[in-house]
Parts: C-alpha cells; sequence; structure tokens
C-alpha cells in the first residue's frame, strides 16, 4: 500500500536490489545497485541522481505569503528575493525547532516550503487572519537532486545557458529535457548540485532526459544510502535521526533548539516576532546547553583498539543511526546520532550533540565504540562542522 | 475451629480467578464458586451451534495487564492475543474510512477525507499517548485515600504525582479538558472529517449509558487509549478462542497453583458471625467456611444481594444503592456461511480481505451514535445502532469449521428498562435492527446467517449477573473512579464488613478485561492478612 514517487516507472527496474526504504510514506530506493558505494563516488567525481519526490511541499500564496512565513520560520524571509531559496528550521512557541527545509520565493507573493514532515496543519493554524492559501503540493511536485561536479555540465545539456549561471541558493523558472521546470541550486550532499522541480505529470520526461544527457558523464542513479553518507560529510541534519521534532518529543529532553544545532546563524532575532522568538531572544542571551558538532575519531588510538583483538578497524560503510555515548573525563558529555566512514576523507567521522563547555573545536572526547563485542572508548576530535566543504559548491 | 480454606472467591470471572491464582501463588488455600457451568463470566466462549464458538459477551482485549500475563505465565496456560490490525468504517454513500496498523497507510486514508485531519491525527495521537502515559499507572496501583495521612497513602500519591511529573503545563491543562468535556466536544478541537470523529468518539461511550455529546466521555475515550500505549496501534487484540481463551488460561493458572475450582455453585448468602464474614451459603444450602470471604460480583450484587444489609452501615448500603449500575449496551453473535461483502470495500476474488482481520465500525458520524442514545434514552432500543464487529474466525481458524465464520457484533444502544419491557419479541425485533442496520453496508449478510445469538442488556444480566448487563460492573464515569470506586472510603477493596472483601471489576481499576482489580485485591488482602 506504500506509494510510489512519480519517477517508480522508471526507478522500479533499475533497484537491482528490490529493497525500497520509507521516506515520508512513499517508496525510496536504498541504493539501485547491490552496494551504495559507486553512488557515493558519483556524488564526488561525476554526478548522482537522487529521486527527492517524497519531501513534503508546501505552495504559499497571497499577499501575506511572506508575514506568514516571517511568523513561522526563524530566518528573516523579508530579506529572500524573488530566486533565492534560504535554508531555514522553525520552532514551536518554546523555540524548539517543529522541523527544518528549504523555503524558495518563485514570485513576488509565492513560495515553495519543503519539510521533512507534514506541516500543512502548523502552517494552517498560524495563518489565521492572514490573506493566504496554502496548498500541499507534495504528490502533485515531481523532484529530483541532481548532484555532483558534473552536475553542472549535464543540466547545460538539456536546459537554456543560463542555467550555467545559476548561484548559490537560486532559483529558476526554466525547461529541463523539455519539460517546464524549476531548477535551484541545493542539496543535501554538500557538492555542486541542483534541485529540479516539475509537475508529477512531467516526471518520465524528465528522467529520461536527465539521464540520457548524464550518461557521458557517468550520472549514477543513486539511492538514500549513498545520500546519507555524503550529507553527513556536508554536515547536514536529518529529522528524527539528528533530532528530533519538538513535535513529536514525549519529554523535553528530546527537544533541541536551533542553537543547540548549530542553527543559531539561521534565527533572525532582529526581523520581529516569529513563533518562538521570546524563548530564543532568552537562549541566545544565556547561550545555549548543547553544541552540534562534527567528530573525527583518532586513527591511531582506533587502530590499536582493534589491533589489540588482531583485527583492522571495522567501521560502518553505511551511516549508522544509533545514537552513541560521548564521554569525557569518564563522564558522558553528549552523544553521536550518525556515524560513518568517510569514503573521501578516510576518516570515521560523526555528527554529536556535546554539551558546550566540551565543544570547543580541536578539543577531544570519547566516542563510544564496539570493538569484537567489548565496549571501548576513543578519542574523538571535535571539528567545525562541515567535514567537506568543495569550493565547487558555491563557485 | 480451623476452617478448610484461607479463601473463598464468589464468581468465577476473569476478576475471581486473578484473585484466587495471586492468593494460592502466595500460600493460601483458596476455592472459587461459580454459578454457571463456564467460568469467565462476561469474559466466555461458547459453542452454542455446531461447530462456531461465540467469543459471548466481550471480545477484544488490549488492558490485560503484562504483569498478570508475566506472573502467572499465562502463555504457558495457553494465552495468545493476536493483533486486531484495522478499524474499518464504511459509510452510507458507499465510501469507507480505515485505520491500517501501518501509520503511512493510515495518514494517506484519512488524507483522502480530510488532508488536515491527516495531520491532526498525528497530534492527537501523541497528546493522548502523552496523557495516558500520566494515568496509566494508575491502573496499577491501589488507589490512595486522600483524605488520610497514613505513610502508605503518601507514597502511593507520590508514586502517581511521580509519573505525572513528566507532563507540561499545557499537558495539565489537557488533562482537565478530558476529566471534563464530552468526546464529541474533544474530537471537535482537533478533526472536521465526521467518520473520524463517529469512530473516535465510539470508545468514549461503550459500557456508558451516555452519548458523545454527554460530558465526562472524554475520559471513557483516555480509558480506552491505555491499552494502546504499550505496543501502539496494534495494542487491541483478539485472544485466541475468544475471551474465553483467556479466562481458560487463567483458570488453568490457578489450578495449577492449588486452587479449588466449583462451576454450578451459586452462592446465596454470605455468611456472617460475631460481625464478620465467615463463609458462605450455597443456594443448594451447602455451608463453606473460610477466614476472608471475597466477592468478584458488582457492588449492587455484592452487597444488595448478597449481604443481609443489616450486617453493613445504612449510609453505605445508600451510597451503593445510588452506584450508577446502567444497562445500555446489547451483543449480536453470528454463525455464517461465507464474509459477509462490504459495498465500500469488496471481497477479493481471492477471498483475502484485510478489513475483516479487523473492526469493522457502523460509527458515520457522532450525529448517527448520539441519534441512537437519543432512542434509547427515551426508552427504546437504537434503530441504526452504534456497532463494534470483529471476525473471530479470520483471525483464529479454529472459531468456525472452514470456511465458515462467526461475527461479533457489539451494540449501542438498547437501554435496560425498555419500554414495556423486553421479550421474545423485543429481543428479536433488536435482533433485526442490527442485522437490518449491517445489511445496508454488507447487502449479503441477510443471506449467510445460519445462527443468530441476540443478548438484550436483560439477557447480559441473568446470564453473567451483571447488574441491568452493565459491561463494566458499573458506569466509568469519573465520580465512580479511582479512590471513588465504588464508592468514597470503601476503594480499596475492604467493605464494611469485616473479612469480606471485593475484587470485581466494580472496584479500581474498573471495567474491561484488565484483571487489575484482581490482582490489586489480592495483594492489598495479603498485606493485611491476619
Ligand atoms: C456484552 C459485553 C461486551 C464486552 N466487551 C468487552 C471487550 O470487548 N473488551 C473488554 O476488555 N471488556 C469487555 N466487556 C467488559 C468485560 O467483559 C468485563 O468488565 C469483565 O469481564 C468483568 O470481569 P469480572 O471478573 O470483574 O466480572 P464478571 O465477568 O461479571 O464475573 C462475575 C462472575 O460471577 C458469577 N456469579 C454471579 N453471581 C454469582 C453467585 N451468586 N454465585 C457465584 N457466582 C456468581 C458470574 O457468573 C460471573 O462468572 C464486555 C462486557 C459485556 C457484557
Amino acid at each position: 500500500m506504500l506509494r510510489g514517487t512519480p519517477f517508480h516507472t522508471r526507478t522500479a527496474p533499475l533497484n537491482q536490489t528490490q529493497s525500497w526504504r520509507r521516506w515520508a510514506g512513499c517508496l525510496a530506493a536504498g541504493s539501485y545497485e547491490l552496494s551504495p558505494e559507486r553512488e557515493y563516488w558519483a556524488v564526488r567525481n561525476s554526478a548522482a541522481l537522487f529521486d527527492i519526490s517524497p519531501l513534503y511541499k508546501y505552495l504559499i500564496t497571497g499577499p501575506d505569503a511572506a508575514r506568514l512565513l516571517n511568523r513561522v520560520v526563524t530566518r528573516d524571509v523579508g530579506r529572500c528575493a524573488v530566486g533565492q531559496v534560504l535554508y531555514t528550521p522553525w520552532c514551536d512557541a518554546a523555540g524548539k525547532v517543529l522541523d527544518d527545509g528549504t523555503l524558495a520565493r518563485l514570485d513576488e507573493q509565492t513560495y515553495r516550503l519543503t519539510a521533512a514532515d507534514p506541516n500543512l496543519r502548523w502552517l494552517s493554524q498560524n495563518a489565521a487572519g492572514l490573506q493566504v492559501t496554502i496548498t500541499d503540493i507534495s504528490a502533485s511536485t515531481a523532484a529530483l537532486a541532481l548532484q555532483g561536479p558534473f552536475s553542472r555540465e549535464i543540466l547545460a545539456q538539456i536546459a537554456p545557458p543560463e542555467v550555467r549561471q545559476l548561484k548559490y541558493f537560486r532559483l529558476i523558472q526554466t525547461t529541463v529535457g523539455g519539460v517546464p521546470a524549476a531548477v535551484s541550486r541545493t542539496g543535501y550532499t554538500g557538492d555542486l548540485g541542483y534541485e529540479i522541480w516539475t509537475e508529477a505529470g512531467h516526471a518520465e520526461r524528465l528522467w529520461d532526459a536527465l539521464l540520457a544527457a548524464g550518461r557521458p558523464y557517468g550520472l549514477a542513479p543513486a539511492g538514500i544510502l549513498a545520500l546519507d553518507i555524503a550529507r553527513v560529510e556536508a554536515g547536514l541534519l536529518l529529522l528524527e535521526v539528528d533530532y528530533q521534532s519538538a513535535r513529536h518529543a514525549l519529554i523535553e529532553a528530546q527537544k533541541s533548539s536551533p542553537y543547540e544545532l548549530g542553527l543559531g546563524w539561521a534565527v533572525a532575532l532582529d526581523k520581529g516576532g516569529f513563533v518562538g522568538r521570546a524563548a530564543l531572544q532568552a537562549e541566545q542571551a544565556r547561550g545555549p546547553a548543547w553544541q552540534f558538532v562534527g567528530l573525527a575519531v583518532e586513527w591511531d588510538n582506533l587502530e590499536r583498539l582493534y589491533a589489540a583483538e588482531g583485527l583492522p578497524p571495522q567501521l560502518p560503510a553505511v551511516t549508522q543511526r544509533t545514537s552513541v555515548p560521548v564521554a569525557a573525563l569518564g563522564q558522558q558529555v553528549g552523544y553521536a546520532t550518525s556515524l560513518v566512514w568517510s569514503p573521501l576523507l578516510k576518516q570515521f567521522i560523526a555528527l554529536a550533540h556535546l554539551e558546550s563547555a566540551r565543544a570547543q573545536p580541536d578539543s577531544l572526547v570519547m566516542l563510544e565504540v564496539t570493538v569484537q563485542h567489548h565496549r571501548r572508548y576513543t578519542p574523538a576530535r571535535v571539528v567545525k562542522l562541515p567535514f567537506f566543504d568543495p569550493e565547487r559548491k558555491r563557485q | 475451629m480451623p476452617t478448610p480454606y484461607d479463601a473463598l472467591i464468589i464468581g468465577g470471572g476473569h476478576n475471581g480467578l486473578v484473585a484466587a491464582a495471586y492468593l494460592a501463588r502466595a500460600g493460601k488455600k483458596v476455592l472459587v464458586l461459580e454459578r454457571r457451568p463456564v467460568l469467565g463470566g462476561a469474559a466466555v466462549t461458547e459453542e452454542l451451534y455446531p461447530g462456531f464458538k461465540y467469543t459471548v459477551f466481550s471480545y477484544v482485549v488490549s488492558l490485560l495487564r503484562p504483569e498478570i500475563i508475566r506472573d502467572l505465565e499465562l502463555a504457558r496456560h495457553g494465552l495468545t492475543i493476536l493483533p486486531l490490525p484495522s478499524t474499518f468504517t464504511p459509510l452510507p454513500n458507499g465510501d469507507y474510512l480505515a485505520a491500517w496498523d501501518d501509520h503511512d497507510a493510515t495518514r494517506r486514508e484519512i488524507h483522502r477525507h480530510s488532508p488536515h485531519d491527516a495531520e491532526a491525527y498525528d497530534d492527537y495521537g501523541r497528546q493522548m499517548f502523552r496523557m495516558a502515559m500520566a494515568v496509566k499507572p494508575i491502573l496499577s496501583m491501589v488507589p490512595p485515600d486522600p483524605t488520610s495521612l497514613s505513610p502508605n497513602d503518601l507514597f502511593g500519591l507520590l508514586k502517581l504525582g511521580g509519573h505525572a511529573a513528566g507532563l507540561t503545563q499545557a499537558d495539565f491543562y489537557n488533562l482537565a479538558k478530558l476529566m471534563t468535556m464530552s468526546a464529541a466536544d474533544l474530537l471537535d478541537e482537533w478533526f472536521e472529517c465526521a467518520p473520524l470523529k463517529g469512530t473516535k468518539s465510539a470508545s468514549g461511550i461503550i459500557g456508558t449509558f451516555l452519548g458523545p455529546r454527554s460530558p465526562g466521555t472524554a475520559y471513557v475515550l483516555l480509558h480506552h487509549y491505555m491499552g494502546e500505549i504499550d505496543g501502539a496501534f496494534r495494542a487491541w487484540g483478539f485472544a485466541k478462542g475468544g475471551t474465553g481463551g483467556i479466562s481458560q488460561a487463567i483458570a488453568s493458572a490457578a489450578r495449577a497453583l492449588g486452587v479449588e475450582i466449583r462451576t454450578e455453585a451459586p452462592v446465596a448468602q454470605v455468611i456472617v458471625k460475631n460481625g464478620r464474614a465467615a463463609g458462605v451459603a450455597l443456594a443448594n444450602g451447602d455451608e463453606i467456611y473460610a477466614r476472608y470471604v471475597l466477592s468478584s460480583l458488582d457492588p449492587q450484587r455484592t452487597f444488595l444481594k448478597l449481604v443481609d444489609p443489616a450486617q453493613l452501615p445504612g449510609d453505605f448500603v445508600d451510597a451503593i444503592r445510588r452506584f450508577k449500575i446502567r444497562g445500555s449496551s446489547g451483543k449480536v453473535n453470528l454463525a455464517l456461511d461465507a464474509l459477509p461483502n462490504f459495498t465500500a470495500q469488496p471481497l477479493p476474488a481471492s477471498g483475502d480481505s484485510p478489513l475483516h482481520r479487523g473492526a469493522v465500525s457502523i460509527s458515520p458520524s457522532v450525529d448517527y451514535i448520539e441519534r441512537a442514545y437519543d432512542q434509547a434514552k427515551y426508552g427504546h432500543f437504537a434503530r441504526r445502532p452504534y456497532i463494534d464487529c470483529i471476525f473471530p474466525s479470520v483471525i483464529d481458524p479454529a472459531m468456525a469449521p472452514p470456511g465458515k465464520h462467526v461475527m461479533s457484533c457489539f451494540v449501542q444502544y438498547a437501554p435496560y428498562e425498555l419500554e414495556g419491557g423486553w421479550n421474545d419479541a423485543q429481543r428479536e425485533a433488536f435482533g433485526d435492527a442490527v442485522v437490518d442496520t449491517l445489511a445496508e453496508y454488507a447487502p449479503n449478510l441477510k443471506q449467510i446467517i445460519l445462527h443468530r445469538q441476540v443478548l438484550t442488556p436483560v439477557d447480559i444480566e441473568q446470564t453473567t449477573g451483571l447488574t441491568q448487563g452493565n459491561i463494566f460492573q458499573g458506569d466509568l464515569a469519573l465520580h465512580q473512579l479511582f479512590f471513588l470506586r465504588p464508592v468514597a472510603q470503601w476503594a480499596q477493596y475492604r467493605t464494611p464488613l469485616a473479612n469480606f472483601w471485593q475484587c470485581g471489576s466494580g472496584t479500581h481499576p474498573g471495567g474491561g478485561i484488565m484483571g487489575a482489580s484482581g490482582r490489586l485485591a489480592a495483594l492489598e488482602l495479603l498485606k493485611a492478612w491476619r
């Protein structure tokens, strides 16, 4: 009873494992090939094509569209020009993050918001008294992410030349493969890349055109396992993995503020009233209790721990999403939520929550690792995110 | 004179059996006296038509305390609770609303009716979950006496406070609302879709003589939500063999612990000697003595029928007389030649239909149920009632011959006090109303009925002994719950008559197949044992 995305007729025959993951109630390929390795390398070396249609998407239109969004999200929507895209979290009244996504301004009075969770009700509740229409376009909009060093070249084969000029976090309405589409220079890999948005009815043509144009460039359809490695390298959060929505949390300790998630830069306290502002102002004044950081495991010690068992290090080849304790001086000071071996950086890396006092970049903490069924602690260095930030991403 | 038994238990319903097992587990010599030939009370399975087993009264289970399953090793004694994965509400316009055992599938289904409600549904679920988490510990504790200052009671209150500590201020406000509102008003705050509100509101009225718009029904809704907490969605289950399977498992565990059980042994009176309960007299005149006597019958039957009122304080007898125990439910059990075919989702050629594995609820809107209530309020059974159906033979094939089926239909409202009184003709008319209602959604129903059993509140009373046929041994109204159940000051399983205890669902935490009353009563008695 799970639904395929508008690309399902194309992705299903390519899915060699015939194993599907769930993403927002849709079928999403884990990896198309038996191992996600080639798909990951396509992101960093050639180009990868991800079906990101399961994202929740809302169209917000009307004279008060900007007012509504400014009331809901933490960034200053007033500063978002037509053709610009903002990444932003949004919070409940206590300043705890409900969700995060991108907000694209399509024209004077039209915005598109993407989200990991359903948000129609939240948006509608905050729209009382405003002249604004909110439409759930999740099912009617198909979306692909074309990511990797060759993504610009591939796109330029089948789209007007202006796409070459498209800047980081900008968007244009254009055609791709003869299909009307919006193209934004955004993505979830931290690499050069684009997201392409079109009506569901055009999905198959768009897919075919991109795959044909990409073949000479080594374009690979890629699943969410590869995406999950790339996004950790890029230091990008995942809802319900790296943090819990305040809406889902059963206890206060499960909630996080934007400051605690390293998203303080996305909170515009000076823009006027918005949901959670008072709480966030107070938190900013006193300083957040937690920081969201990168951890890079010190290799030598890790290798020694394994060597003592006669083993080479055994590290997760796909992102491990179970919480792992982090300690300092024998006391727990945080927890890592996403851990993976970075094939590019040749490092065992993790996204982690640390008590603020322990979160200075370059300091050492101890990460719990299980070595041959035994619990061990191994030093890891606190790293400012992202782990990987190539120039081509913005160039 | 040494008595042969440490404890006598009046009534072999599931609570009586649980109490017996816990006492025996503590080394006591226990005798259970059951009036009927079958054990289980309102939790019995009977073969009334050859080859077809009816789960006669109760039919689903969710509240049965897990600690009882563990303590009495009920799995070893045959207890198997199978999932009941869905609720399907067919609608008069030929459509339906379904809640499946998958979050995404349910979300999508509700989205089809109302995108708003699809999201509200999740938020509502989380809210009820939080409320249930705060209130649920109460199910496993003896209600403290709020006026006493005894250290034990204080500890009880602290325990309650402890579990409530995780609640935010907003949660407390919501809890206060739940305690006072009607189910309909509460649901109106969340949803717009009529069948969704209708179906949800139904759990607020089950076993009450109240409509979904009556204040207090929001709490009943929560009471039913508590079972959903451990296993999230599918915590409502069907016991293999029907709810009689639960009673059989408990009886088997009790026997293994040394409990003696006598069926067809109706108790006529509690024998009082020197102001203390000393034993019972059976209807056949036999007298049996024991150190303690426990009654698992409802409070009115216990105190107004079995005990000489002269042995009890007048104000207590008065309070018991005022205890609200109104019958409002009926039951129709059907033996079927095939599965009913619902127009809203016709049976596939394979015959494998997901909707039949779960419940089918006739609850198209709050108005529909409220209208059914209106008829009962004025002394009539509802012509178009709320009906909750399951198909036990689909879940447990042993319930009917291969390819044949049984269907269990719980019905509201049927007032105990019917205008003109219940008789055979009225019973059949009631049965017809139920079948006619169902046939509007499943037109083949009438052709496939091989046998039917219709139970009015009077039938329920006469068979099980439940006063007025009230399914919970007393309304689940706030003024009759927790430290007020059954009446103030006597909520800790004791009674004003020394050595006489109560252990049925007329005591805290109340009705439904929980076993909690029996267990808590036994544990409390063991503490007080002299
Ligand atoms: C139609 C109906 C449907 C229900 N549906 C559900 C459901 O789906 N799920 C759920 O959880 N709950 C349901 N319930 C409620 C649940 O079945 C009861 O709350 C529960 O079974 C009560 O158990 P008990 O042991 O406290 O009392 P009872 O089951 O009432 O047990 C009392 C026992 O005492 C016996 N007795 C009576 N008088 C005497 C006497 N003088 N001497 C000796 N023995 C005597 C009776 O025969 C009976 O066996 C339903 C009830 C009914 C009536």
